[in-house]
C-alpha cells in the first residue's frame, strides 16, 4: 500500500501538553521534540492547556477526484484532514473515472505527491466500474498501491461475485471493504424506516437492508476464511450479526461515523438535506448500539464517510438531494462535545478510535508517540468553543451536518508524516 | 422613496398541518364558513385581497386543487396565475430554487405550491418573501384538503369532536391521509386507518391513529374516507391485483352503515376503491369536499395575508431546527 504526499523534509517542532496515547498507555504531561520529523525526545513537562496525541487516521473519505474537482480535490482535501487533525486519510474509489485500474491510480498517486499535504492512501474498486460484474485486477492494483478493495457507495449485490473477489484478493493480500446493502429492500429509501418515516411519508431504508448483507458478507468471509472490513455500520442488528461472527473467529472490523454516533432519524424531522446520508440516520438504539460496540472494540474505527456534495445539488427537496456530509473538520469536535463531555465517551477510547484503531484495522502504519517514531501529532485545545460556520471549511464543499452549531474542542495543530501541516 | 419603512411582521404560511394549533384550525374553519356564505349570493366576488397577487406554482397534474385556489383567489379580488411544470422553464431544466427567485420576482403577496418531493414548499418558504401554502408535497403533506375534509364534515355532522373517521386504502403514498389524521387529532376527532399490511407505513400511529387491516374496522366509523387507489402500486408489488385490492378494500354499499357518510379527496376510481353505487349514493359527500374546498382555500389566502403573526410556521421551523 502506497501512501503519497508533498514531499519535504521533517520539520523541527516542540509540542508540550497532556500527552495522551492510549495504545501506549501514556498519559501525563510532556515535551515532545521532533528534530527532522522524527520524535528525538520526550521529557516530563509543567501541565499545559492542550492535549498531544497520536494524528488520528481516516479510512473512509471521498476526495470526489477525479471527475468532481468543483466538490472536493487532492489539496483540499488534505487540507481539510489536516485541519481535523488527521495525518493519513483514505480515499474511495467511485470517482468519476472510477479507481478500477493501475493507470487510474498511479494518476491520483502521483497527483497526491504534488497536491496533498497529508499522506493519503487509495481504494480500488472490487469490480469495474463499480458495476458488480467482473472483478478488478486486484494484484496489479494492490502492486500499484492501493490500500484495499471496495465497491462503496454500492453493494456487492452479487454473493457469489463477493465470494471469487475474497479467494481472489488472497493475491493482493489486502482486505475487501464492504459498503452492506441489500438493494431490493433498500430502494427508493431516504430514510430509516421508522416512525418517522411512517410521519412524513418519506421511503424508508429499513435496517434489516444493511443487517442482511452484513450477514451474507460475513458469512462469505467465514467460508473463505478471509479479512471483511465492514463500512459506516448503522443498525444495531449489524452490530449483533458482527458479535456472532466475532465469537467464532471470523476476521471482521468496522467503523462507524460521527453522525451515526450522535443523530438519530429524529433528525430529519428538519427535512435538512445536511442530515441525508446513505446509510441513513436510525434509531436511539440503534446509535446505543453502535456506541456500545465501539466502547467494545468491535467497532475498531471512527470513520468520516467525508461526502462532499455541490451546495447547488444539496439546495434542493430532501428526495432529490444526495446522500453524503463532509466530516474532516468536525469529526473530533463534534464528538468530543456529544459525547466525551456528556461522560458517553472517554477521551482516550475516542482518541484511540480515531488513530490506532483505523490504522491497525486495515493494516496502516500507527502513529505512535515514541523516540525514533515519525511525528504524527495532533495538539488539541479542548475548552475551546467555537461555531461550524460554512465560511470555515478548507473543504470545498461545507454540507455539514453541523452547520451553526456550537462546538468545545479545537484542533490546534496537526503534525503529518513529520511536518506541521496545519497550525490555527 | 427612500422614507424608512416598518420592520415587517414574520410571514405566515401554510405548509403542513404539524405546524398547526387547534385554535388555528378553528379559525380558519369560521372564516370558510363566513365566507361560504357570500359564495351563495348572485355577485360573488369579495374585495378582500384586491391589488394583492397569488402564483400557483404546480409541479404535479391537478384539477381541483388548482381550480379550487385560481377560483378562491379571484373571488376575494386577488390578481392570480398559474404556472405548469409541463411547459415552463422547469421543462428546460430549471430548479425549484431559479424558478421560485424568477416569480418572487414579481413580488406576489402569496406562492401556492404543489411539487412531487417532499418538503419542497419549506424551500420555497426560505427562498421567498411570498406567504407560501403547501397544495401538497409528495407523500407528506396536503394541509388544505385536510381542513377542507374537516370543515365538510362539520357541515355534515355538526360536531368534529369526538367523530370517529375510516380513512381506507394507501395510506403509504398519501399526503392526504397523512395531514387528514393530524387535523382530525387537532379538533378532537378520532382517525382509524385502514389499509393492506403493505400500504400501512411502520410507525403511522405515531400520527395518532389506530390502524386495522380488515376493512370491517370501518363499520363503527362515522365517516368512510376513501383514499385513491392506483394501478402503480400493482405493478410495484404492494397489491397482487386490484380485483383482489376491490375485493378486500372496495367501499361497496354492503360496507357501508345506514347514517354513515362516505368521502373521497377525488379523482375516483369508481369500481375500485368505491363502488359507483356508493359514489352517486345521498351519503357521498364528495361533491360537499369540493365545494367546502373554494371556500377554505379562501379562507387560507386570507388568513395568512392578513391574521396577526403568531406564525404556525415559525413555530413549525423552530422546532424542527431545535
Amino acid at each position: 500500500m502506497t501512501f503519497a504526499c508533498r514531499n519535504g523534509r521533517g520539520d523541527f517542532l516542540v509540542l508540550e501538553g497532556r500527552v495522551v496515547a492510549p495504545a501506549q498507555r501514556i498519559d501525563e504531561s510532556l515535551r515532545i521534540t521532533v528534530t527532522d520529523g522524527v520524535i528525538s525526545s520526550l521529557e516530563p513537562a509543567p501541565a499545559g492547556t492542550l492535549v498531544v496525541a497520536p494524528a488520528f487516521v481516516d479510512p473512509h473519505v471521498h476526495l470526489r477526484t477525479p471527475g468532481r474537482e468543483d466538490e472536493e480535490t487532492l489539496r483540499s482535501g488534505a487540507e481539510a484532514a489536516a485541519a481535523g487533525g488527521f495525518c493519513a486519510i483514505v480515499a474511495m474509489p467511485n470517482t468519476d473515472p472510477v479507481v478500477d485500474c493501475a493507470p487510474v491510480l498511479g494518476d491520483l498517486l502521483a497527483r497526491a505527491s504534488t497536491e496533498a499535504v497529508v499522506p493519503m492512501a487509495f481504494m480500488a474498486a472490487i469490480s469495474k466500474g463499480q458495476r458488480g460484474e467482473e472483478l478488478t485486477e486486484m494484484a496489479e492494483l494492490a502492486a500499484a498501491g492501493a490500500a484495499a478493495f471496495t465497491d462503496d457507495g454500492r453493494p456487492v449485490v452479487s454473493a457469489a461475485l463477493l465470494r471469487r473477489a475474497l479467494r481472489y484478493c488472497a493475491l493482493a493480500e489486502r482486505p475487501l471493504a464492504l459498503h452492506c446493502e441489500e438493494p431490493t429492500l433498500s430502494r427508493g429509501g431516504h430514510v430509516h424506516e421508522g416512525p418517522v418515516s411512517g410521519e412524513i411519508g418519506l421511503g424508508g431504508y429499513p435496517s434489516l437492508a444493511e443487517s442482511l448483507m452484513v450477514e451474507r458478507d460475513l458469512a462469505l468471509a467465514a467460508l473463505e476464511g478471509r479479512h471483511v472490513h465492514l463500512m459506516h455500520l448503522s443498525a444495531r442488528e449489524s452490530v449483533a450479526a458482527l458479535d456472532r461472527a466475532l465469537a467464532i473467529g471470523v476476521t471482521a472490523t468496522a467503523e462507524v461515523t460521527p453522525h451515526h454516533l450522535v443523530l438519530t432519524d429524529d433528525a430529519v424531522r428538519s427535512l435538512d438535506t445536511n442530515v441525508k446520508m446513505n446509510p441513513p440516520l436510525r434509531a436511539e438504539e440503534d446509535r446505543q448500539a453502535l456506541l456500545d460496540g465501539l466502547r467494545r472494540g468491535a467497532i475498531q474505527a471512527v470513520a468520516t464517510d467525508h461526502a462532499p456534495h455541490a451546495r447547488h445539488e444539496k439546495d434542493v427537496p430532501f428526495e432529490e438531494a444526495p446522500f453524503g456530509v463532509t466530516g474532516l473538520e468536525t469529526a473530533f469536535a463534534a464528538l468530543h462535545t456529544r459525547l466525551v463531555r456528556p461522560g458517553v465517551l472517554s477521551l482516550e477510547t475516542l482518541l484511540e478510535r480515531m488513530s490506532g484503531g483505523p490504522a491497525r484495522m486495515l493494516g496502516l502504519p500507527e502513529p505512535r508517540i515514541e523516540v525514533g517514531a515519525r511525528a504524527n501529532l495532533v495538539a488539541l485545545d479542548l475548552e475551546r468553543e467555537w461555531e461550524v460556520s460554512e465560511g470555515g471549511f478548507r473543504s470545498l464543499s461545507a454540507n455539514s451536518w453541523l452547520l451553526g452549531q456550537r462546538l468545545r474542542g479545537r484542533v490546534v495543530r496537526t503534525v503529518a508524516d513529520g511536518r506541521l501541516v496545519y497550525e490555527e | 422613496m427612500g422614507e424608512l419603512l416598518p420592520p415587517s411582521p414574520p410571514r405566515r404560511h401554510l405548509l403542513s398541518v404539524g405546524d398547526l394549533e387547534r385554535e388555528d384550525v378553528e379559525r380558519i374553519l369560521a372564516t370558510a364558513r363566513s365566507l361560504a356564505g357570500s359564495l351563495g349570493r348572485e355577485l360573488k366576488k369579495l374585495p378582500t385581497l384586491r391589488g394583492r397577487t397569488v402564483v400557483n406554482v404546480f409541479y404535479e397534474s391537478s384539477t381541483r386543487t388548482l381550480s379550487s385556489f385560481e377560483l378562491a383567489a379571484k373571488r376575494l379580488s386577488a390578481d392570480t396565475m398559474s404556472i405548469r411544470a409541463s411547459g415552463s422553464s422547469v421543462d428546460k431544466g430549471e430548479s425549484l430554487k431559479d424558478t421560485i427567485l424568477t416569480l418572487s420576482a414579481y413580488d406576489p403577496d402569496v406562492i401556492v405550491i404543489r411539487h412531487p418531493s417532499i418538503g419542497a414548499p419549506r424551500l420555497v418558504a426560505r427562498w421567498t418573501d411570498a406567504h407560501v401554502v403547501n397544495a401538497g408535497d409528495g407523500k407528506n403533506q396536503h394541509p388544505t384538503q385536510a381542513l377542507l375534509d374537516v370543515y365538510a364534515m362539520q357541515e355534515a355532522f355538526g360536531r368534529l369532536e369526538g367523530l370517529h373517521v375510516a380513512i381506507v386504502g394507501d395510506v403509504l403514498h398519501s399526503r392526504v391521509a397523512r395531514s387528514l389524521v393530524q387535523a382530525l387529532g387537532l379538533v378532537g376527532a378520532r382517525a382509524t386507518v385502514v389499509a393492506p399490511p403493505t400500504l400501512l407505513p411502520p410507525g403511522i400511529d405515531a400520527l395518532g391513529c389506530e390502524t386495522s387491516t380488515d376493512i370491517s374496522a370501518i363499520s363503527a366509523a362515522d365517516v368512510v374516507y376513501v383514499l385513491r387507489m392506483q394501478r402503480e402500486r400493482m405493478e410495484e408489488a404492494y397489491v397482487p391485483s386490484l380485483r383482489e385490492y376491490t375485493a378486500l378494500y372496495g367501499i361497496t354499499p354492503e360496507r357501508v352503515r345506514p347514517g354513515q357518510a362516505v368521502m373521497h379527496p377525488g379523482p375516483m376510481n369508481r369500481g375500485v376503491e368505491i363502488d359507483p353505487r356508493v359514489a352517486d349514493s345521498d351519503a357521498a359527500l364528495v361533491i360537499d369536499q369540493v365545494r367546502a374546498g373554494l371556500a377554505v382555500r379562501m379562507a387560507v389566502l386570507y388568513d395568512v395575508l392578513t391574521v396577526a403573526p403568531v406564525a404556525p410556521v415559525a413555530r413549525g421551523v423552530a422546532e424542527a431546527v431545535a
